[in-house]
């Protein structure tokens, strides 16, 4: 029994070790052939991942038992083994256990449960705030504190990836390169199938961003795996959630509540650059997406 | 089954024979025939939509939906939402409650009080006679106008407004499905009304309510939990429907109404529904694992009391489907805190149905391998909902596979298990034959395999961020999605060796004796002949 649990537990432990191992380069992406969460990339989604490893060892240890107990049963207990079954129909000890053991788990589990949805409910002091609006099927992003300036977050065409003529191509390089341009940035941007959009949000890392997410039709959802966070974006509703980047990196979310059609083609994407880049993207980017005032976007959004 | 009519008695009255035996029938036997028939039928069609599903996500890109649609693309990506509404709505409300309560609940509780019929036959016959109907209105909705230029109600199950409101579905597929919804609600509402009075007023003289079979006691709190929840359904499904049809605003933001209203109002119903459907699973798997262990059910009244207390708890839980929604954190600190308290009545059956078998003399015939299987299975997914308890864990597993890999462990391996548990524990009952042990065997081997192969990989593909209800993945998620594909096309080979053990059955299964099972099948049902007579019980069974 006790090689058989150490064997599980090394399987476990590989399963869990998988989803810690260091990536070269910070992309919160998910990995072919996966197992585990996403690379933790915030503080929130660290915490998130240490208390489902906590998790992962109860619930295995449960299901083990479990399907320990009843080997053992078809073992021992087969009609060839035991030909005469025994008449129990009642254990007052064992049956007061069995209700009070579990209590105790979930006591255990409580206590980090109700930290982690503490922590991740109680907003630091905001460095940034943004404001992601989703619509089918795309979301708009706004940055209040800098002239409220707004752009739209589209997905990159399929084609760029599936297709491989000249023409298609060439539109490809022409979106990376309207990409790289709208990054400011000078190294060309990596993009990936039905998770890239011509634009992100950029943020500054390790500093907290406060995002306000709403719907101006149906109900969509903002997400980062890798940031341990998702808010349903709400037509008439302003919901709140916050981050902070460790690492300079791109980080992929998909918008996870049905919203029709196209509902697996308005991916999210998240810059977190330093924050001497962030300073001179967000000059040139003001210059250009600030046009629209205040008052007549909220209009247009609970029309 | 057609020699079950041939079993006169002296206060016959002339029953009618031929297709008025079935469609005028009053009788509880026939009634369950008739809903398992039914719920065949529903679960081939659920199944298919689910092939078709898996078909197209078996590769990433859409490749497979644009042949249906001729190659327009939209289309084919509504096509898979339709697909995804229809498959959990075919299953929820044409299988499981069809097969589970109308059913084998019909056909064998009042044979397991000894009542001679349920309390209200006419009742019933209407009950099961409504639901034809609300699937036609479903499946016809499937091919009405659903969003601008598409076709059918892409809404998924839950029916969200304002996705299904005039905004995202103006077309009249919506409206359908909600009228199907409100059939099938009515439906289960008679029944649920019909067996609170059988089982509370027809119970044969000496069998109190703490003496009576659990397989009854599962029905009782079904029923109960149906008579409360579907009302709330009802209500906003209706509301739904004004909102859409006749200009009140109740989930319209800009009427002064709000969308997360409706999300209450559903989970209200929701919640207390997938207990509907896996508590007469508990009953089931009870009988047979006391049945096939030759010994009593270990803690007979903590069982009973186990499945009040999951239907009670069950209506406190509901906003844990909610906790991205932006509900207040003290608020989803209760909901974590309620719902992981379902854990303990829930770990209570699992241990007792454990030390049911415990000291017991063993036998692994076909229905038993199925509970057994149940047992495991539905520990992995209790266990995953222990984790999806957890409202900040939620954060990162809301909406992706982990859930679908979760509600698909308690319910198509979990309710399901137990229908076909069910099915072989009774069928030599039903119709007077015996089906053939070895291809038991096999069906259960081929679905244990194939459903595990289909569902334990998307644990994964959650985990790793892979949202619900989407017609194409990024490459990250392709290894496992194809893992996932091949466990259906295993399962489908089960379920054609099903259908054919069934159609072996009825016209060449060997002929059944009275209890096939031996001493540890104590139940009444056991005491009558395979088939039972038409009316069972003329004179009631006295219980000591």
């Amino acid at each position: 029994m006790r090689i058989l649990l150490g064997t599980i537990g090394a399987v476990i432990a590989a399963i869990v070790g998988s989803a810690h191992k260091a990536a070269a380069q910070a992309v919160g992406l998910p990995e072919s052939g996966g197992m585990g969460f996403q690379e933790p990339a915030s503080p929130i989604m660290e915490q998130l991942v240490s208390f489902h490893d906590l998790l992962l060892w109860l619930v295995t240890g449960i299901c083990v038992l479990v399907a320990g107990l009843i080997l053992w049963i078809i073992i021992r207990y087969n009609r060839k083994a035991n030909p005469v079954p025994s008449k129990t129909s009642h254990n007052t000890l064992i049956e007061v256990l069995w209700t009070a053991v579990p209590v105790l788990i979930l006591v255990v589990i409580a206590v980090p449960s109700f930290k982690l949805l503490y922590a991740q409910d109680q907003t630091p002091p905001a460095d940034l705030v943004v404001k992601a609006i989703g619509s089918q099927w795309y979301w708009t992003y706004e940055y209040p504190d800098y002239d409220n300036m707004s752009f739209d977050a589209v997905m990159l065409s399929e084609k760029f990836f599936t297709d491989q003529s000249a023409e298609s191509q060439a539109q490809r390089a022409e979106a990376v390169g309207y990409l790289q341009n709208f990054l400011n940035s000078d190294k060309t941007p990596e993009i990936h199938r039905l998770l890239d959009t011509d634009t992100r949000i950029v943020v500054p890392v390790g500093k907290v961003v406060k995002v306000l997410v709403t719907a101006s039709d149906v109900i969509h959802s903002w997400t980062i795996p890798a940031f341990g966070i998702k808010v349903d974006a709400v037509p008439g509703r302003l919901n709140e959630v916050w981050f902070k980047a460790n690492e300079i990196g791109t980080y992929y979310g998909q918008c996870s509540e049905l919203c029709g059609v196209r509902h697996a083609y308005m991916p999210i994407v998240v810059e977190a650059v330093s924050q001497e880049d962030f300073d001179r993207w967000v000059e040139r980017a003001q210059a250009e997406y600030a046009e629209a005032p205040a008052t007549t976007r909220l209009a247009s959004i609970s029309h | 089954m057609a020699n079950s009519a041939q079993t006169h008695d002296a206060h016959d009255h002339g029953h009618p024979t031929g297709w008025k035996r079935y469609v005028y029938s009053t009788n509880h036997k026939d009634i369950g025939i008739l809903y398992l028939w039914f719920s065949g039928a529903a679960g081939v069609l659920g199944f298919l939509l689910s092939l078709l599903i898996r078909i197209e996500l078996q590769e990433p890109g859409v490749q497979f939906l644009p042949f249906l649609t001729g190659g327009d693309m939209d289309a084919a990506h509504q096509l898979y939402n339709v697909l995804v509404t229809g498959h959990g709505l075919v299953m929820i409300f044409f299988l499981v409650m069809p097969a589970l309560i109308g059913g084998f609940g019909n056909y064998f509780l009042p044979i397991m009080i000894g009542a001679p019929d349920m309390a209200f036959p006419r009742m019933n016959n209407i009950s099961f006679w409504l639901l034809p109907p609300a699937l036609l209105l479903l499946l016809l909705g499937m091919f009405m106008e659903g969003p601008p230029g598409g076709m059918g109600a892409g809404t998924g199950w839950t029916l969200y407004p304002p996705l299904s409101s005039a905004l995202g579905h103006p077309g009249p597929a919506v409206d359908l499905t909600i009228l199907s919804m409100h059939i099938a609600g009515i439906s289960s509402i008679m029944g649920a009304i019909n067996f609170i009075t059988t089982i509370l007023n027809m119970r044969a003289p000496g069998m109190t309510i703490h003496k009576m079979p659990l397989f009854a006691w599962s029905m009782l709190v079904t029923a109960f939990l149906l008579l409360l929840a579907l009302p709330v359904l009802a209500g906003a499904l209706t509301m739904l429907l004004t909102d859409r049809n006749f200009g009140t605003a109740f989930f319209d933001p800009a009427g002064g109404g709000d969308p997360i209203l409706y999300q209450h109002l559903f989970w209200y119903f929701g919640h207390p529904e997938v207990y509907i459907m896996v508590m007469p699973a508990f009953g089931i798997v009870s009988h047979v694992v006391s049945t096939f262990s030759r010994k009593p059910v270990f803690g007979y009244l903590g069982m009973a009391y186990a499945m009040v207390a999951i239907g009670f708890i069950g209506f406190i839980v509901w906003a844990h489907h909610m906790y991205t929604v932006g509900l207040s954190v003290d608020t989803k600190a209760y909901f974590l805190a309620a719902t992981m308290v379902i854990a303990v009545p829930t770990g209570v059956k699992i241990f007792s149905w454990i030390a049911t078998m415990w000291g017991g003399s063993v036998t692994f015939k076909t229905p038993m391998l199925f509970a057994v299987g149940f047992i495991m299975l539905f520990t992995i997914g209790g266990v995953t909902g222990v984790v999806l308890a957890n409202a900040g864990v939620d954060a990162a597993l809301h909406d992706t596979y982990y859930v679908v890999a979760h509600f698909h462990y308690v319910l198509s391996l979990g309710a399901v298990f137990a229908i076909f548990a069910a099915f072989y524990y009774w069928i030599g009952k039903m119709s007077g034959r015996d089906y053939p042990e070895w291809a038991g065997k096999v069906h259960f081997w081929i679905t244990f395999i194939g459903v595990n192969l289909v569902f334990f990989p998307q644990h994964f593909l959650g985990l790793q961020g892979m949202p619900r209800r989407y017609v194409d993945y990024a490459d990250g998620y392709v290894f496992w999605h194809e893992v996932s594909s091949y466990g259906i096309y295993i399962t489908t080979i089960g379920v054609l060796w099903f259908f054919g053990i069934v159609a072996y059955v009825l016209m060449a299964g060997k002929k059944a004796q009275a209890n096939p099972w031996g001493e540890g099948a104590t139940t009444l049902e056991w005491t009558l002949p395979s088939p039972p007579p038409f009316h069972q019980f003329n004179e009631l069974p006295k219980i000591k």
